[in-house]
């Protein structure tokens, strides 16, 4: 009789969950509710919490700094996104033809993506060095001025977008690859009976059936951009003039060298939200339904 | 004649991503005076940087605390996630949707928002400078659940079914029979979060201050941003070598495996 009640209802279900459930509780459910009490409060940690009402959103709105690290992840985006897009459909078509050593070359690209980024940040400080860098004394030798990568408000943020593409454009390189091999050949022959050309081919099949990659590289360079914090922590300590200043960043020196807790939360808050709307806005402006 | 040109362009555009690493490699060889030489040769090789490092920072020390701290994450992802993920998939409780429910819904809030209130609760727990603070928050993993489940869907129900008439218990159903059965899923779900946990270096950052707690990137960042590299090229590259190192090994060796993971999941470290 336990036996077939047992297909009913399987109680070791619960006993199995259980640590999902105290999991949850602790480490995600309790920081997301305190998380919006902190909003609410100034607080230094040390000091008891002091009620602030809306005073640490207010701050926020006229705070020049958050401002500046929203802008410097749109100029991060945009750079990051388009060049990544365009880097890894290239790669990836080269990479999906009939090639020798198709592995090698796959495993290559892929290299930079399984390193930390702080060993690659710390390669790439020394590559954009004013005086001693590589790219400035390949520049130098081939008779052209050497270049500010990282000491220049204009230059630092590209060049840490440049950096970050190096890093991961293996990945979405691969996913490419997945998305092409998944797209039905029938398609491409019933189009070479109907004579389409080679573009006509990339443009009308390719890019429209990599639609669902094509929104999960966009989202996931979103996400990127708006968790950027070890780069300019190593390379610029968020400078010159704050100008690779990111969200996160933002929020740890908040955080952590000025102890505002309370504020630092309402940044995090308000940036998450920030991502969210950017993130429900991509999928509506891009996604499409495919027919396969 | 178009097919090798095709190649040599190619073959370029693989140097673009593995010349830096041979190069770093090199530089981190030579003398200082050297490093921002083009040519990955010399004449003066030598361990000198490697050795400065050793002087300077405990970096064995915190290359076991990272070993530790990956290691430990990895079991009990493995462990605990299987787990609630064979609950999901194979189980039937009330209150099995609204949980699946819930995991989804934890994969999509930004981890900006739980960091602050996440550093807190540490320090209310006294955690800080503990190695609880870097482990206890990674042991479960939604995204291991989430695959294992979609995993452990496709396991054939007669060989669950009888290992049930023999008298198994759920957990040596998924321990003895179904494990050894999903090795696939394991490893991507093992590497992901080893390599994850191994190049994590915000996290540390915030709930780590002495040294000898210290994880490795976390270490080496220090390092490097603050004074005790003395701005020396040579010696920052080494320390990057060291962190660099086990990750490309293990690479080396599962590189198959990676790829396949992280193209299958679009998870990225």
């Amino acid at each position: 009789m336990e036996k077939l009640c047992r297909y009913e209802t399987d109680r070791v279900g619960y006993v199995m969950v259980l640590p999902y459930i105290i999991f949850f509780l602790i480490f995600v459910g309790y920081p997301l509710f305190f998380s919006f009490i902190l909003v609410f409060h100034k607080w230094n940690i040390i000091s008891p919490m002091k009620f602030a009402g809306l005073y640490n959103f207010n701050f926020l709105l006229h705070d020049p700094l958050f401002w500046k690290s929203l802008r410097n992840t749109l100029i991060f985006l945009i750079i990051h996104i388009p060049l990544q897009i365009i880097v890894a459909l290239v790669i990836a078509n080269i990479l999906n033809q009939k090639i020798i050593a198709r592995g090698f070359f796959r495993a290559s690209f892929f290299l930079p993506v399984v390193i930390s980024g702080v060993v690659i940040t710390i390669l790439w400080q020394q590559f954009y060095s004013f005086e001693t860098g590589l790219f400035n004394t390949i520049l130098s030798r081939i008779g052209m001025t050497k270049i500010p990568w990282l000491i220049n408000t204009k230059f630092a943020m590209p060049s840490i977008a440049i950096m970050a593409t190096w890093k991961n454009v293996g990945l979405y390189i691969v996913l490419f690859l997945a998305g092409l091999q998944a797209i039905p050949s029938s398609i491409y022959e019933a189009a070479d009976v109907d004579g389409a050309t080679a573009r006509q081919k990339f443009f009308y099949i390719t890019i429209p059936m990599l639609n669902p990659t094509m929104i999960m590289v966009l989202i996931l360079s979103t996400l990127g951009g708006f968790s950027l914090f070890i780069e300019p922590y190593v390379m610029t300590g968020g400078g010159p003039i704050n100008s690779t200043l990111s969200c996160v960043l933002y929020i740890y020196k908040q955080a952590f060298y000025f102890n505002h807790m309370g504020y630092a939360a309402t940044l995090a808050f308000t940036v998450a939200f920030i991502i969210m709307i950017v993130v429900i806005i991509q999928r509506k402006l891009f996604e499409t339904e495919v027919y396969a | 004649m178009k097919r090798i040109i095709f190649y040599i362009l190619l073959l370029i555009a693989t140097l673009i991503f593995v010349y830096p690493f041979i190069w770093m490699t090199t530089a981190s060889l030579r003398p200082e005076r050297e490093i921002s030489y083009l040519s990955p040769l010399s004449r003066n090789f030598s361990f000198g940087s490697y050795i400065t490092v050793f002087k300077r920072i405990p970096i064995v020390r915190a290359f076991l605390n990272s070993l530790i701290v990956s290691s430990s994450i990895t079991i009990s992802v493995l462990i605990f996630s299987s787990m609630i993920g064979y609950a999901l998939s194979r189980l039937k409780f009330k209150g099995r949707e609204l949980i699946f429910m819930v995991i989804l819904f934890t994969m999509m809030i930004p981890f900006q928002i739980t960091l602050i209130p996440l550093y807190v609760l540490m320090v209310k727990l006294g955690w800080t400078d503990t190695y609880q603070a870097l482990i206890v928050p990674g042991m479960i993993s939604a995204f291991g659940i989430l695959l294992f489940r979609q995993y452990f869907k496709a396991f054939p129900k007669s060989i669950i079914d009888a290992a049930r008439v023999d008298g198994c218990s759920d957990f040596g159903i998924l321990y003895r029979i179904i494990w050894p059965n999903s090795i696939p899923a394991l490893v991507t779900v093992g590497i992901i979060t080893f390599m994850n946990t191994w190049n994590n270096v915000l996290w540390p950052l915030v709930v780590i201050r002495k040294t000898s707690f210290m994880t490795m990137p976390q270490m080496v960042v220090l390092f490097t941003v603050g004074g005790q590299a003395e701005a020396q090229v040579g010696v920052q590259l080494a320390s990057a070598m060291m962190l660099a190192i086990p990750i490309v090994i293990i690479y080396m060796i599962f590189q198959r495996h990676f790829i396949a993971s992280m193209a299958h999941t679009g998870i990225k470290g």
